[in-house]
């Protein structure tokens, strides 16, 4: 269970995250999802207490991180996965992390198995990573506790596709037991085909919150038929907001059932009626993307 | 590529005790070995240790060839090095950027500020142990070869003073880690602490006459000198003047570092 409320942080004239509040819930996989810069990583840095707050609040199992005593096992953390001394072996990366939870020795071979990393690759410097293999790493690292918690900044960057059915798996499973997990992500399509739960950010203010099918049904429905005209004029006059798709269909705020019923009063015959799947959420998304334009900025 | 993953459910946990000081050391001692720079830094102690030592045996003059000419020749080297292990166990942190797993798996970074300065004043110790017992089969060795008389010019307690000397040396590298946590900016500054400012102060000294009574209570290397003399043990004043010296360059600018490492993002 993780609870943020009201989480702000400002640099001198710059507001990095306004008023963050959301909750990720055992069971679920909440993704936090924004464009780069959106301060989807600050969020994360207060959470674990490595960025000091300018206001509000974030627990970890009902205790602010810092008053954890032992973090690591209870709250898997991984914000960076290029943040690793280049001169330790992967191994020797768990085997810090493993001695500090204070955890017997075998959990570093069977987290090795976990993310797939052979003993060659293992006892190779991080230096010789690919990101991906890093990613693994510090999945491992943020794993070997065995927490209820899991807490992953972009844990999918550098993943092959087959890496990211691995993770996506991994972190269902981990949800289905009961763990809570969030985890970011700049790539929408990465949130939807992982997360239950979505909390949007842009500019440092959520957006949008809500479980993935309420946000996916807000998006509407696309319809479209053999005349176009007398449908919207039909639907707008029943308060249907309507617009065109651009390619001959209508895209309105209703639901399905509604749009049927306006179309069978007009007498207009449809060719095509369905939910407008996530088209809304990555309007909104792409809205946010193209007004923050900051690559290279981290997020 | 393995579908899933964990062997076993969560198992439930009644209590969780706090991550021991003790715990946070021995990982923090581990982290000084754990890479092939941090091991041979730590190993150049002893090389260096040895190879000053066969200098001294082959070029010093037949009357220097005492157990104190080789403590001191060691010194040398050592008084280099040993700030460096303490600089980089604190910057390696940031400028490697393992502060995001350290500080979110003992967020409490006093712990790990504390670890770390035991653990470097431990490696300290140790490596003075060793550069005694060097210099001392180097004595053995040079008055065996050269056929001089054995001379043990050292007290215990001098080699007390010196280790202390030393530790005060590597607390000087901790210090400006902890205050500067980049590891070439430190590294410059302590280079600038050890020689540039004590030249200043010579220099000082020697031109203004006001200076020459201020020096002991103001230069940090002047004050303890005295720890590095062997001749004779240090008066009260001394002590005072190493106290003041350290309160100015050591306490102070480590209290300020620590207020920042307490309060800075961890990026």
């Amino acid at each position: 269970m993780i609870i943020v409320e009201g989480l702000t942080k400002r640099y001198g004239h710059t507001l990095a995250v306004d008023d963050v509040s959301f909750s990720a819930c055992p069971g679920r996989v909440t993704g936090f999802l924004g464009p780069n810069g959106a301060g989807k990583s600050t969020t994360m840095r207060m959470m674990v207490g490595l960025t000091p707050p300018t206001s509000g609040t974030a627990t970890v199992l009902h205790r602010r991180f810092a008053d954890l005593p032992n973090p690591g096992l209870e709250v898997g953390v991984l914000l960076d996965a290029s943040a690793q001394h280049a001169g330790r072996t992967g191994r020797e990366v768990l085997v810090l992390a493993r001695q500090t939870m204070g955890l017997p020795a075998s959990r570093v071979e069977a987290m090795l198995d976990i993310v797939s990393l052979t003993d060659v690759e293992a006892n190779r410097r991080v230096r010789d990573y690919s990101l991906g293999m890093r990613q693994r790493l510090g999945i491992a690292t943020a794993l070997i506790g065995d927490p209820e918690v899991l807490i992953l900044d972009e844990p999918a960057n550098g993943l092959d596709p087959a890496g990211i059915r691995w993770m996506r798996d991994l972190l269902r499973g981990y949800a289905d037991r009961g763990g809570t997990v969030l985890l970011s992500s700049h790539l929408l399509h990465e949130i939807e085909v992982i997360a239950d739960d979505i909390v949007m950010i842009g500019h440092g203010r959520i957006v949008s919150q809500g479980t993935k099918s309420e946000l996916l049904h807000e998006a509407g429905t696309i319809v479209r038929s053999g005349d176009s005209d007398a449908l919207e004029h039909a639907l707008t006059a029943w308060g249907v907001l309507v617009s065109p798709t651009g390619d001959g269909a209508l895209r309105t705020d209703a639901d399905a059932a509604l749009v049927g019923k306006v179309a069978l009063e007009a007498g207009v015959a449809l060719t095509e009626l369905r939910a407008a799947e996530g088209a809304g959420l990555e309007e909104m998304f792409l809205e946010l993307t193209s007004a923050t334009q900051r690559e290279g900025i981290p997020a | 590529m393995s579908a899933i993953a964990l062997g076993h459910v969560h198992t439930p946990r009644t209590t969780i005790d706090p991550v021991p000081l003790t715990r946070i050391t021995a990982v923090e001692l581990r982290k000084m070995f754990d890479t092939r720079s941090g091991f041979w830094l730590i190993a150049s102690i002893a090389i260096c240790a040895v190879l000053t030592t066969l200098g001294v045996i082959l070029f010093a003059s037949a009357d220097q060839l005492t157990y104190s000419t080789f403590a001191t020749a060691i010194r040398f080297s050592v008084v280099i090095i040993l700030p460096l292990i303490a600089i980089l166990a604190v910057t390696s942190e940031w400028s490697q950027r393992t502060g995001l797993t350290t500080f979110t798996l003992v967020p409490h970074r006093s712990r790990i500020i504390a670890a770390k300065a035991i653990s470097s004043v431990t490696i300290a110790i140790a490596a003075m142990a060793l550069t005694f017992a060097v210099g001392a089969l180097g004595n053995l060795l040079g008055a065996t070869v050269k056929g001089t008389p054995l001379v043990w010019d050292v007290t215990i307690t001098q080699c007390l003073y010196y280790v202390l000397g030393m530790v005060l040396s590597l607390l000087i590298g901790f210090m400006l880690g902890v205050l500067i946590r980049a590891s070439i900016g430190a590294v410059v500054a302590y280079f600038i602490y050890t020689f540039l400012v004590p030249t200043i102060f010579g220099l000082l000294a020697t031109s203004q006459q006001w200076f020459r009574d201020l020096q002991p209570w103001v230069d940090i290397q002047f004050a303890q000198s005295g720890l590095y003399s062997f001749d004779s043990a240090l008066t009260g004043e001394q002590w005072a003047q190493i106290g003041v010296t350290g309160i100015i360059w050591l306490l102070i600018p480590l209290l300020v570092g620590l207020r920042l490492v307490m309060r800075t993002e961890v990026k």
